[in-house]
């Protein structure tokens, strides 16, 4: 507290005005801090400063600088637009992309402290993990995204003009109905590598101009599928790839009636959504990753008088409403709150590795009193996704200080059942449903294609496999089924069948479309 | 690191997204625009409109579980007083309760609400109305002539002489022809008499002498300026569109038409003032209210102030006529009229007012609306088919050349279908 009144000096801003003066120097005393104390390891950064209006633009177009063009985003925008404008909803203080270098949006409402709390948050902390954890480093190409966009953005505008807006908008509305069911959620031998597929996709296109002959259109065709023996039902599975959770990647490779462009537009909304799933499975663990970063960074700036007073007090207010975790019973309480229970986490991890009780070495006997807390926490950042993250690391400590408790919710009861509190009993259970909350494929319907009837009318068959006895939306199955349709050019089937008996619980069927768009 | 200012970037990056959105919602956003101005007043209808459309057509679907049935467990804080085993009574529809069950977007089946700019809404309210065909037929009449600047030509009147052309060329003529300066002449004058005044040599003086000359005879020969220098400033008459109108609104104010009948007339005349506004730069409006006896007046006298008298219809022709020589010369202004009346007229007065109509009126006019205002309530006596006297006066003035249309309105929700109507696209006169 002295040193900050002995060295004024050393202020590194007054006031709630921001400059680019100001920004490079905490921009370096944060880097300082970040790189050398925390030993954060971050891609090269790119601040960009943006007004309100843009920031409703990122948003709508799901934070990423360029996007391809369709109505959805545009009614995402009207939407936050309205809310924002009647005052319902506040904008993000920052928007930061998984790029390479690490774009990160910060706003020029913000005053000095805001930028100062966004550079810490955002650059250091969110960059760090996108850098760090494996699921990145796994399914996203950090390097090659921004120009994959570009290419994407290029070729659904080119799509536009040769085809027509509403034949590339059937596409493209179908494949973002389809797009949850659009991932490999278990990695392949090769990497993505997204600035090949923009070379594949031309070579592919300039191999088919040189190729062409007109000539092939005269061969006489010989109708398929009419004297071949049908095969085996699964030797035709196996030949097919089936049972395929991907539903887009199925349709991509093997719809029968699709054009070139189609399948092509389908793989671009398949590896928006491959690029997108790993931010999905991390959201607690990502935020509480930066919220612990910038809470870190800023204390120590004070430490070292590098911030004022007021400008400690304007960021711990902030920072407290951030992380601020309403009860269940309050009226503000919309389920766990991933920046309150992630720093919590954090802060946890980095309590139980320096300072642990009894209760801890029992529960982490790796973790408790290791003594290197940053440590700790960057490999945890490093190698768990949410669920196995909760999973590992939740402790008793965190789950009495939240009083979580578990309920059982089951149609057939009049009533709801409390299974587990924060007790002796209840921790183990109430960690294993918390993880549960955070597992995407728990989360997600278990949606699969199991077979196409070749030799018949081509109808496609999925499973959906119940768990728990909860079933599907009816009305939005029905119209993902219609999309599908649309693409697979016959009739598509969906069948319910519970995961424990195999008994068909419900089915849904939609019947061909009357004409594919070409 | 780089800081990079985005602030200066084009604005409106998701406008082509908007675009494809309102393509998409488009029947929705069309009933809802409908909707909202058979509510609102019309003044309100030239503001943005906040629409609230269903999210049918523009639902995003995706599988999901039903918030229904099946068992589910959740992990929530807050825990005050539940020990293992506690039952609680099932909170009303879910009630804030269940962290991550329910529709992706958090919108279920709720009404999609977001606002329309000015433009937009406009667009969409008067869309597919256009000019009648007939009516573009006299646009193109209509236009006037300006003259602009056109490069430059040989010939023109000395009025148009570009001075600066001309002396340029003849500059360039008379060193190319290599005319002698007067300033050399004189110099060479000058040194002649010097040389008499020493008393040279003649031989040198002679050739002194013929050299003067020779530049005498060159410079007579070759002009200071020459007609192949003179250029003049081209001028070409271009065709150019009228791009102002005047709207001449005609109401009967007399006793017999009621607050009804005028909020009719008056959401007419508004929503002609709209549409005009949108095709023409400037409109101005004409208010001419009669009854035995006709007025210009402004527009609150207009609307709000009660008159009583006989109702002679020829008097607002009358006026309209007198304004429109004063101020409105039909060949610089597209000229619109929209009379309202309950359709009373001094049996004496048709004869005239129709002739006046035919006559005087309609060549003035692009477009001549008549609107039939009528209580709500008698709506029988109207769809008997009993024509009032200024409807049947109209008739025999209806022709199928003829800018006029006429039509009768009885309650406000008609206004909008009618005006539609009158002016709808592919229509020739009514």
């Amino acid at each position: 507290m002295t040193a900050v009144i002995d060295k004024p000096d050393s202020l590194l801003y007054d006031g709630a005005d921001w400059d680019y003066d100001k920004i490079k120097r905490v921009y370096d005393a944060i880097e300082d801090i970040a790189l050398k104390d925390m030993g954060l390891n971050v891609y090269p950064n790119q601040i960009e400063v943006i007004t309100a209006e843009q920031m409703l633009d990122a948003y709508s177009s799901i934070g990423m600088p360029l996007m391809y063009k369709h109505w959805s985003f545009g009614k995402h925008f009207a939407r936050d637009e309205m809310l924002y404008r009647k005052g319902y909803r506040g904008l993000a203080y920052e928007i930061v992309i998984n790029s390479s270098p690490c774009i990160s949006y910060i706003m020029e409402e913000n005053t000095m402290t805001m930028q100062t709390l966004v550079i810490a948050h955002a650059a250091f902390g969110h960059n760090h993990f996108f850098k760090n954890n494996q699921l990145f480093q796994q399914w996203t190409d950090a390097e090659g995204i921004l120009d994959y966009l570009e290419f994407a953005k290029s070729y659904i505008a080119q799509c536009e003009d040769r085809y027509g807006h509403h034949a590339v908008e059937r596409v493209l509305d179908a494949a973002h109905a389809l797009m949850n069911q659009g991932v490999h959620k278990y990695p392949k031998k090769r990497s993505l590598d997204l600035r090949l597929e923009q070379k594949r996709e031309r070579e592919r296109q300039e191999y088919q101009e040189q190729t062409f002959n007109d000539l092939w259109r005269t061969v006489p065709k010989v109708a398929i599928g009419g004297n071949r023996p049908s095969k085996s039902v699964s030797e035709r599975k196996k030949l097919l790839g089936l049972p395929e959770e991907n539903l887009l990647y199925f349709l991509e490779k093997k719809a029968p009636r699709l054009e070139h462009w189609q399948r092509e537009i389908l793989r671009i909304v398949r590896h928006m959504a491959q690029y997108f799933y790993p931010q999905k499975q991390t959201k607690l663990m990502n935020e509480g990753c930066a919220t612990y970063t910038h809470y870190t960074i800023l204390n120590e700036m004070h430490r070292r008088g590098m911030i004022s007073e007021g400008a400690m007090l304007e960021f711990l207010h902030s920072h407290t409403s951030v992380v601020f975790q309403p009860e269940f019973d309050d009226q503000r309480f919309s389920g766990i709150n991933p920046y309150a229970l992630g720093f919590a986490m954090m802060q946890d991890i980095q309590r139980i590795a320096e300072n642990p009780t009894d209760e801890d070495r029992y529960w982490f006997p790796d973790l408790a009193g290791r003594g290197d807390g940053m440590g700790a926490l960057r490999d945890a950042w490093a190698n768990f996704r949410d669920e196995s993250f909760v999973l590992q690391y939740l402790s008793p400590h965190l789950m009495r200080k939240f009083k979580m408790f578990s309920v059982r919710d089951d149609a057939e009861d009049p009533y709801l059942l409390v299974e587990n509190i924060h007790n002796e009993r209840g921790y183990r259970g109430i960690r294993k449903l918390l993880a549960r909350q955070y597992d995407l494929g728990f989360l997600e319907p278990d949606i699969q294609i199991v077979d196409v009837d070749l030799a018949g009318d081509r109808k496609l068959i999925l499973h959906h496999r119940v768990t728990n006895g909860v079933l599907l939306d009816e009305s939005d199955a029905k119209a993902v089924l219609r999309h599908i349709a649309n693409l697979w050019g016959y009739e598509v089937q969906l069948v319910e069948v519970s995961a424990l008996s195999d008994a068909i619980l419900k089915e849904h069927a939609v019947t061909a479309p009357s004409g594919i768009g070409g | 690191m780089n800081i990079i200012d985005r602030r200066l970037n084009p604005q409106g990056k998701s406008l082509a997204n908007r675009q494809r959105f309102l393509r998409r919602a488009k029947e929705q956003v069309v009933k809802a625009v409908r909707d909202a101005s058979g509510k609102r007043g019309i003044q309100d209808i030239e503001n943005g409109e906040k629409v609230t459309i269903s999210t049918g057509g523009v639902r995003e679907p995706s599988f999901h579980r039903s918030g229904a049935g099946g068992v589910r467990d959740y992990v929530v804080p807050g825990n005050k007083e539940y020990v293992e085993g506690d039952t609680i009574a099932r909170p009303e529809s879910g009630g804030g309760r269940g962290g991550n069950e329910g529709s992706p977007d958090g919108e279920g089946d709720d009404d999609f609400r977001f606002v329309l700019s000015r433009e937009e809404f406009l667009d969409i309210f008067l869309e597919d109305l256009e000019l009648p065909d007939l009516v573009k037929q006299k646009v193109k009449q209509t236009e006037s002539h300006s003259l602009t600047r056109a490069g430059y030509s040989v010939t023109g009147s000395p009025a148009n002489l570009n001075l600066v052309r001309t002396m340029r060329n003849s500059l360039s003529r008379r060193i190319a022809l290599k005319r002698p300066k007067p300033a050399e002449m004189l110099e060479l004058e000058e040194l002649l008499r010097q040389a008499e005044d020493r008393g040279e040599d003649p031989e040198k003086l002679r050739e002194m002498r013929d050299q003067l000359e020779r530049h005498y005879l060159r410079s007579k020969r070759i002009p200071f300026i020459d007609p192949i220098d003179v250029r003049y400033n081209r001028f070409e008459t271009v065709p150019k569109p009228i791009a102002q109108a005047v709207m001449f609104c005609l109401m009967d104010v007399s006793g017999s038409m009621t607050e009804h009948m005028k909020d009719l007339a008056k959401r007419f005349f508004m929503l002609l003032y709209l549409f005009l506004k949108r095709r023409y730069r400037s409109v101005d409006i004409v208010f001419i209210r009669h009854t035995h006896e006709a007025k210009e007046v402004d527009e609150d006298t207009f609307f709000y102030s009660t008159e009583t008298g006989g109702t002679v219809v020829s008097t607002a022709l009358e006026e309209m006529q007198r304004i429109v020589k004063e101020r409105y010369p039909e060949n610089e202004w597209n000229i619109y009229a929209a009379q309202a009346s309950d359709g009373d007229n001094m049996s004496s007065d048709n004869a005239r007012s129709a002739g006046l109509l035919r006559d005087g009126i309609l060549p003035l006019c692009q477009y001549f609306a008549y609107i039939e205002v009528a209580a709500e309530h008698n709506m029988g006596l109207s769809a008997l088919g009993r024509e009032t006297e200024l409807w049947r006066t109209y008739k025999t003035v209806q022709g199928p050349d003829l800018p006029i249309a006429m039509r009768r309105v009885r309650s406000r929700r008609e206004i909008f279908p009618v005006f539609r109507d009158l002016f709808a696209r592919e229509k020739a006169g009514a």
